[in-house]
């Protein structure tokens, strides 16, 4: 085998032909009912929390402008803080869901027929409600009738109350959080992995390289630019996380929520059950701030392992 | 977040369209008009259709829609809503909530409607309506209301061998029933005391002598010795194993754990009566009995108030149907369905003769000792302190008296702002 044979495929390159004023003016009109919901939908709510930040909101009636005392308050409030680390707290779980999605993927595309099958299965989650998810876990973690502790029984492991005692909640969240998430990271896993040219593992047995081998040494360099964009996507969604926390601890006073709150149930709590938008408003500022941060953070890390052809 | 903007949105431009739609008819016939009316209780919907369809019949120009959403999003769209332009025409609104909305100006003034129809204010329980005013202005007509009792299971009473709770019960009778009939063995407990504060502690406080929160809605009184005793009779139960721990009742609410049959008593509403009846594993099991008496008798009382939104694009025909909601005739139709305690004066008997095995006399008598639900400030801030405060009290981690000083402390925070 030649060396040009296991040369990887490389993207089209060079400049696409350029467009004419006619073709330019229909491309606009044809994007613009996008452009007209997405300022409408995104960037006018997004302007109206940046400002409503910086003002004292009432549930209704006109805002005061307070200047920078919701932030400040936010960085003095105990609860804020509590909601940040229960929030990086179940990210981090969250993120052991890729390592786990890389396997499964790998696993799944040496299965030859029913592969389909395992990604239906694996995808269920995705198109379900996460009111339906919060409910189903609700009950498997029920400490005195839930499925989870009657497994936990015939092994002769004590139970615990997973989402009314507040040392376990957060996990109890990351656990169905990456249920939730692995069919997702599953199909773009699935398709960086259809996209690896069969001579490289071929060459590489040759080479004498086995299955494992073969798994880190190419498997996972080549996926890298997949799983650095499943990694990005699971942190900006485990800092959004809401669903879970309001269904999985709801119920008459759950003696867990005062210490389980994530950021955007901070962020609903004081907007939407206190009427306190304009401090609500900050934290959703905030996290945006977090977000933008962490993903900054990761694209700069990406340049020492994500490896590009 | 996003997401939640985009429901909010979606939601909003939903309602714009149907009501949209509805605008369209209006124009061709002339003066045919559609109001909506929200609820959020699955169970009083057949009776709210039903409200509506007799409304109907005497005003033919007027449709009404009746709307039920989940609890879980009844405030925030209504909320979104009202703030948006889009919130239903007439919509079930409760005391604690209430204050918001109408220092907001977003209710629709009912003074001048009670007046134009002579609506005899005096046939609602003053505590109801008291909680529907503010600035002196009437904004909402008393639904329904409800007091506390002891909800208990005959069965495991017989089985443990205690005589059943009547209005001859003290604070120490129920205790002491309480641990008799807890058998740790069947998993039954003698009753169940989450940390729950209308049809828990708020009555023993009272019980005790003391209040909830002052006259002027500046401060509250838990750190009282009295407020201290109201919290000790459930932190006493707990201690004493006769109730499930908190992380169960969290797992599984009271009402459900009542319903299982794993709790022998459970102090609360009138409301869960229809519910209970509906149970055919609880047939013949059931009754009610007035709380038991500390110091004195008391048990807090509310109801839910039905109120119009003042951005409603047809006031003249939602106030005709505010005044029919808070009517004889819709108390009735509640009654007889044995949907609720209604309201109105005189209007019971049928609810009462709807389900004939409860005592449910007691929960009118208990009006006689009723104190209204107190609603200071921003309630729903204060009121969320609960749990998070009271908590290691319950579990035993703290003594009683510094969990209610701190708890005090926490609400007379809330209440200080404005």
């Amino acid at each position: 085998m030649t060396s040009s044979a296991t040369k990887l495929p490389r993207r089209p390159s060079g400049r696409r032909g350029g467009v004419s004023a006619p073709n330019g003016w229909w491309a606009l009109a044809f994007i613009a009912p996008a452009t007209i919901g997405l300022l409408a939908l995104y960037v006018w709510p997004f302007l109206r929390t940046v400002v409503d930040s910086f003002q004292d909101v009432p549930a209704f009636g006109p805002a005061t402008w307070v200047g920078t005392d919701n932030y400040t308050a936010l960085l003095h409030d105990p609860e804020f803080w509590q909601a940040f680390r229960n929030s990086a707290l179940y990210t981090a779980i969250v993120l052991l869901g890729v390592p786990i999605a890389i396997a499964l993927a790998a696993l799944i595309e040496q299965v030859g027929r029913g592969r389909a099958i395992y990604r239906v299965l694996f995808f269920l989650p995705v198109v379900t409600l996460p009111v339906a998810i919060g409910m189903v876990w609700r009950f498997i973690y029920n400490g005195d009738f839930g499925l989870l502790n009657t497994v936990l029984s015939w092994v002769g492991v004590d139970g615990q109350y997973w989402v009314a005692d507040p040392r376990f909640t957060i996990y109890a969240f990351g656990v169905v959080g990456i249920w939730m998430g692995l069919g997702i990271n599953l199909i773009i896993l699935g398709a960086g992995l259809t996209a690896i040219p069969k001579a490289v593992y071929e060459a590489s047995a040759l080479d004498g390289a086995g299955r494992v081998r073969q798994f880190f040494r190419i498997t996972v360099p080549l996926l890298s630019p997949s799983i650095f964009f499943v990694t990005v996507l699971s942190v900006i969604g485990a800092l959004q996380m809401f669903d879970l926390n309001f269904i999985m601890l709801r119920g008459v006073n759950n003696t867990a929520l005062a210490d389980s709150k994530t950021i955007v149930y901070l962020f609903y709590e004081k907007a939407f059950v206190q009427f306190h938008q304009g401090y609500g408003a900050a934290i959703a500022v905030v996290l945006l701030l977090v977000i933008m941060i962490a993903t900054a953070l990761q694209f700069r890390l990406q340049r020492s392992w994500v490896f590009y052809d | 977040m996003k997401r939640r903007w985009i429901a909010a949105t979606a939601l909003a431009a939903a309602v714009t369209l149907l009501s949209a739609c509805s605008g369209q008819s209006d124009g061709a016939s002339g003066e045919k008009v559609t109001l909506t009316y929200a609820n959020w209780s699955e169970d009083q919907t057949p009776a709210m259709q039903q409200i509506a369809d007799e409304f109907q019949k005497a005003n033919p120009d007027i449709t009404i829609k009746v709307q039920t959403l989940p609890w879980t999003e009844y405030w925030t769209t209504l909320q979104v809503g009202a703030a948006g332009g889009t919130a239903p025409d007439a919509f079930w609104m409760l005391a604690d909530h209430f204050r918001e909305y109408a220092k907001g100006g977003q209710l629709v003034d009912m003074s001048d409607t009670v007046k134009a129809n002579n609506i005899d204010l005096s046939v609602y329980p003053k505590a109801v309506s008291d909680s529907y005013t503010y600035d002196g202005k009437l904004f909402a007509l008393p639904k329904d209301f409800d007091t506390n009792g002891i909800w208990y299971n005959k069965a495991l009473f017989d089985a443990a061998g205690v005589k059943y709770p009547d209005d001859t019960w003290t604070w120490q009778d129920a205790q002491d029933a309480a641990k008799k009939l807890t058998d740790p063995a069947k998993g039954v407990f003698g009753i169940a005391a989450p940390i729950d504060a209308q049809g828990g502690f708020y009555n023993t406080i009272l019980q005790a002598g003391g209040s909830i929160i002052n006259a002027d809605g500046t401060a509250s009184d838990f750190g009282s010795p009295a407020g201290v005793e109201g919290l000790k009779f459930w932190t006493d139960l707990q201690a004493a194993k006769a109730s499930p721990t908190l992380e169960q009742l969290s797992d599984t609410e009271a009402v459900s754990m009542f319903e299982n049959q794993k709790v022998a008593m459970y102090f609360s509403g009138a409301y869960w009566a229809l519910r209970f009846h509906n149970n055919a594993a609880l047939k013949g099991k059931v009754d009610v009995a007035p709380l038991p008496q500390g110091v004195k008798r008391a048990t807090v009382t509310s109801g839910i108030g039905n109120a119009g939104y003042a951005g409603s694009k047809h006031p003249e025909q939602l106030k005709k149907f505010l005044a029919f909601l808070g009517g004889s005739k819709a108390a009735e139709i509640q009654a007889a369905t044995g949907t609720v305690l209604p309201a109105y004066k005189g209007t019971q008997q049928p609810w009462l003769d709807s389900m004939p095995e409860y005592k449910l006399q007691v929960f009118i008598d208990a009006t006689d000792y009723s104190v209204p639900l107190p609603v200071a400030g921003n309630a729903s801030e204060w009121q969320g302190l609960a749990t998070q405060y009271l908590g290691p009290a319950w579990s035993g981690k703290k003594p009683v008296a510094d969990a209610a000083k701190e708890y005090q402390t926490a609400v007379d925070q809330v209440l200080a702002k404005k």
